[in-house]
């Protein structure tokens, strides 16, 4: 009897003990993907382990990465956002018109009206879906036309040049050699991260993802839950738009083509289930990481933009597809 | 080509040829665990030609997972499977269908969009020159094939507008049209009433005629003692033992279920001039129901008994907010209740134990530890953050009052025992310190310990001054656990009883 309890005991420990552990196993994975496609490069090419290349690379994952962030949000609601590229331009284009040399603005109103566009459009999308009943992939495929015609009309399809010092340091700066997108980055992630895994409204954007009847049986407000992981999506398009507009110190019509998908990429690869409820955003940062390795590594191997194509959609699929294998 | 309505499998041959004493199925040492944690150490199992065997176990004994591996559909660690005589290893449900083993699963997995017809068939649907589907034929097949189990299920109706009775239906009628030497039956009867309960037992009696084993599971020892032949007993994952249901009685039974004695709950004195708690005033909801009206007082449990789709489920939905009523008004000490807001409601003080545990009840892929905390994370939280340490020291006492066998409070609610399930979603309704608790079938899937464990609980709950409000198919369960009855007929109320005074015949005799 006693050795019985004794060996449930220990049987008991043994077992909390794998279960907790699974979870950082889970991301741990994503790591080491991520360990072995940096190595390769680093085999491939002596450049790629400096210092100076590494700055460059987190700066050319920062966008991507803010971008993917929201777009996690959103996915875990299991909804999708195909707005966030147009958005980011739309977001852009406004800010950088309050900053020319024309039309000089405080900074501060510029970043505010930037971040508030793309949260308006955001809202817009949450309406659209929670309130209409429309597909968050229709809805969003819709703006993400509404936006880029908003983008052309506004700028009469020209870009908008000659941006303040003071704007272009948003994306061009930076802090104790860290570049200000680096920064940006991370504390969006942090931010982020913080209101997944400790706020009630994080709970409850994995509750409602994993099952939205049961979700609001438990009393969870689910049409605001989800509405607001598009305001979220939105605003973080907006300040990576102010971002991109920055750094290529010109606001351009066309800016962010095709960035959702480069997102959404990310999130996938950072193991975020696209049928809602399973995900982190860790996984996500190290996904923008991958998909910044791989552009990286490949220019400096001199691959022709091309094959960077081919490859990068091949070595998407392969990430999940070992995700899918290791589950 | 097929022959409908089923399929006669090749294994039917090899029966004709095998010694007539011979058990069809024989199961030893069967061992599987998950993540390193063990769920089953030792299953063993013997079904013989003719016979109902019924296999039984408290909640997360190991019953599923043997009944799976059994079926394909999990691989076993250890042990052997012989199918008269010959040891087998299926590689998928395919593979035992081949071979003559049919299962209708705990957690059915019916395809919503399309009908009744296309669920039963999928997969082996009649065609025309090999190619296009044969769709009348195919209609016709389930209607006879429903007809001649008397099951009253429209064949051309979508899944998704059947209810979870109907469903649970569908698929007893699925796994008995491949006319299998051996149906596996795991809970098929938590989601449906006496009334078809009955009717199921009869098609088993004549499947059993026909030469079939029937392995059976289900937490109703009343219907085990009905139906069976022989029995087997697994506790903790362990084999315990096994005879013939005719020489032990439903005390013995219970007590190798749960390894003790259990007392059953005595009802409480009613207290008259308890204040009323909930009013229900006229309630009208399209035409699901019609103007009900009752009340529950302080410290009472209110039972309520009718048929299936008698109005029920959506009358007690309608009261905790899910669907709005047409007419009529709810209120709570006193306070009108804002209909169609199940937030308010769990504010006002209401909580609610739905029917369906895996469509409504619980997020399936979450941690026990976020379903228990779902409904109370607000309020706890300070300023929208979550407080962990309060909601872990929460949910480990939950844990424990209830029970909730599990390796910890990190893994998902999918991997739990259908029974440990069903209380998690009790926890997450505790946990908001309801006045009122709505429970829709609330033992669904419970083994008798745990059952008598929460009737003990709903019991506590309304002395505290509390109020319960409970819909059963079961009548007994109805009777021992209820103040008064609430009897529904087609959307009525049409009487209200007293527990004490109402007998099982007088219950079934109001309500149909
Ligand atoms: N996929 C899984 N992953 C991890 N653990 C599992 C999984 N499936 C089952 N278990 C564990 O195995 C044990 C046995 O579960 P099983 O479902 O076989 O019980 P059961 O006897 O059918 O119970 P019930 O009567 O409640 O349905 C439980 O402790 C459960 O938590
Ligand atoms: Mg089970």
């Amino acid at each position: 009897m006693v050795a019985n309890t004794m060996s449930n005991v220990t049987s008991d420990v043994r077992s909390r003990k794998i279960a907790a552990v699974g979870p950082y196993l889970k991301s741990f994975s994503i790591v080491i993907v991520f360990v072995v496609i940096s190595a390769f490069f680093a085999v491939a090419n002596e450049y790629f382990m400096t210092w100076l290349n590494w700055v460059n690379l987190l700066r050319q994952s920062s966008i991507n990465g803010i971008l993917a962030i929201g777009v996690t949000f959103v996915i875990l609601t299991k909804g999708i956002d195909l707005s966030v590229g147009s958005v980011m331009a739309l977001a852009g284009m406004i800010a950088a018109s309050l900053v020319t040399s024309t039309n000089q603005h405080l900074v501060l109103w510029a970043i505010l009206a930037g971040a508030g566009t793309g949260a308006a459009l955001g809202l817009v999308n949450g309406v659209i879906v929670t309130s209409f009943n429309v597909p968050p992939f229709v809805a969003t495929l819709g703006m993400l036309s509404m936006a880029r015609g908003m983008t052309l009309i506004f700028s009469d399809g020209r870009p908008v040049p000659n941006l303040s010092e003071s704007f272009r340091w948003i994306g061009g700066g930076s802090v104790a050699g860290v570049p200000m997108p680096v920064l940006i980055l991370f504390l969006v992630f942090a931010v982020g991260w913080i209101v997944l895994s400790y706020t009630t409204f994080g709970r409850y954007v994995y509750a409602v993802g994993g099952n939205e009847k049961a979700a609001k049986t438990s009393g969870i407000s689910t049409r605001t839950v989800v509405a607001s992981t598009y305001v979220i999506s939105g605003l973080l398009a907006g300040l990576a738009g102010l971002v991109l507009t920055s750094r290529t110190t010109a606001a351009l019509p066309q800016a962010g083509i095709g960035y959702e998908l480069d997102a959404i990429a990310a999130v996938v690869i950072g193991g975020t289930s696209l049928a809602g409820g399973r995900g982190s955003l860790v996984g996500t940062l190290f996904g923008a990481l991958i998909i910044g390795t791989i552009n990286n590594g490949m220019d400096l191997m001199g691959v022709s933009s091309y094959y960077q194509q081919l490859l990068k959609g091949a070595i998407i699929i392969v990430a999940v597809m070992l995700d899918q294998f290791r589950k | 080509m097929l022959s409908l309505p089923g399929a006669e499998p090749e294994a039917r041959d090899h029966a004709a040829i095998g010694l007539h004493d011979q058990p069809l199925l024989v199961a030893e040492g069967i061992a599987k665990s998950f993540n390193g944690v063990p769920a089953l150490r030792d299953g063993r199992l013997t079904v013989r030609r003719g016979t109902v065997h019924a296999l039984c176990g408290g909640n997360g004994a190991g019953k599923s997972t043997f009944l799976n591996i059994v079926m394909g559909l999990l691989h076993r660690d250890e042990g052997s499977i012989r199918i008269e005589g010959v040891p087998v290893d299926f590689r998928s449900a395919a593979d035992a269908l081949r071979h003559g083993v049919a299962i209708i699963t705990q957690e059915l997995s019916p395809v919503p969009e399309m009908t009744v017809a296309e669920n039963i068939y999928l997969g082996r649907e009649p065609k025309i020159g090999g190619l296009v589907v044969d769709f009348p034929k195919m209609r016709r097949a389930a209607k006879q094939l429903l007809d001649d189990l008397e099951f009253d299920v429209p064949v051309g109706a979508c899944m998704r507008d059947l209810s979870l009775a109907q469903v649970q239906l569908v698929e007893i009628a699925k796994a008995l049209s491949y006319r299998a030497d051996i149906v596996i039956m795991d809970e098929p009867t938590s989601a449906i009433g006496e009334h078809e309960v009955h009717i199921l037992f009869n098609a088993l009696k004549r499947i059993k005629a026909r030469g079939s084993g029937i392995v059976y599971v289900s937490h109703k020892l009343t219907e085990i003692f009905e139906i069976a032949d022989e029995y087997t007993v697994f506790r903790d994952g362990r084999f315990i033992e096994s005879g013939p249901i005719s020489s032990i009685d439903r005390n013995h039974l219970v007590t190798q279920i749960v390894g003790h004695e259990i007392k059953t709950v005595e009802r409480g004195q009613p207290n008259e001039g308890a204040p009323i708690l909930l009013e229900v005033r006229s309630l009208s909801r399209g035409s699901h129901f019609k103007n009900i009206s009752v009340n529950v007082a302080a410290g009472e449990i209110l039972g309520i008994y009718g048929l299936l789709g008698s109005g029920r489920t959506e009358f007690l939905e309608t009261v905790y907010g899910i669907h709005a009523p047409s007419e009529g008004e709810v209120f709570l000490d006193g306070k009108r209740v804002d209909p169609g807001n199940p937030k308010k409601c769990i504010q006002q003080g209401m909580a609610m134990v739905p029917e369906d545990r895996k469509d409504v009840g619980l997020v399936l892929c979450g941690s026990i530890a976020h379903n228990i905390a779902l409904s109370s994370l607000a309020l706890r939280a300070v300023s929208g953050f979550v407080r962990r340490k309060a909601e872990a020291a929460a949910t480990d006492r939950m844990m424990r009052l209830n029970r909730i066998k599990a390796a910890s409070p990190h893994v998902a609610v999918e991997t739990l025992s259908g029974g440990n399930q069903q209380k998690v979603v009790f926890a997450r309704c505790l946990l908001t310190n309801p006045r009122l608790l709505i429970c829709d079938e609330p033992t669904r899937g419970i083994d008798e310990g745990s059952k008598q464990e929460i009737y003990a609980f709903l019991r506590e709950f309304a002395a505290k001054g509390n109020g319960v409000l409970v819909v059963s198919s079961e009548a007994p369960e109805i009777l021992q656990i209820s103040d008064r009855i609430a009897v529904f007929r087609q959307g009525r109320l049409d009487h209200v009883v007293d527990g004490r005074e109402t007998s099982q015949q007088m219950l079934t005799d109001l309500a149909s």
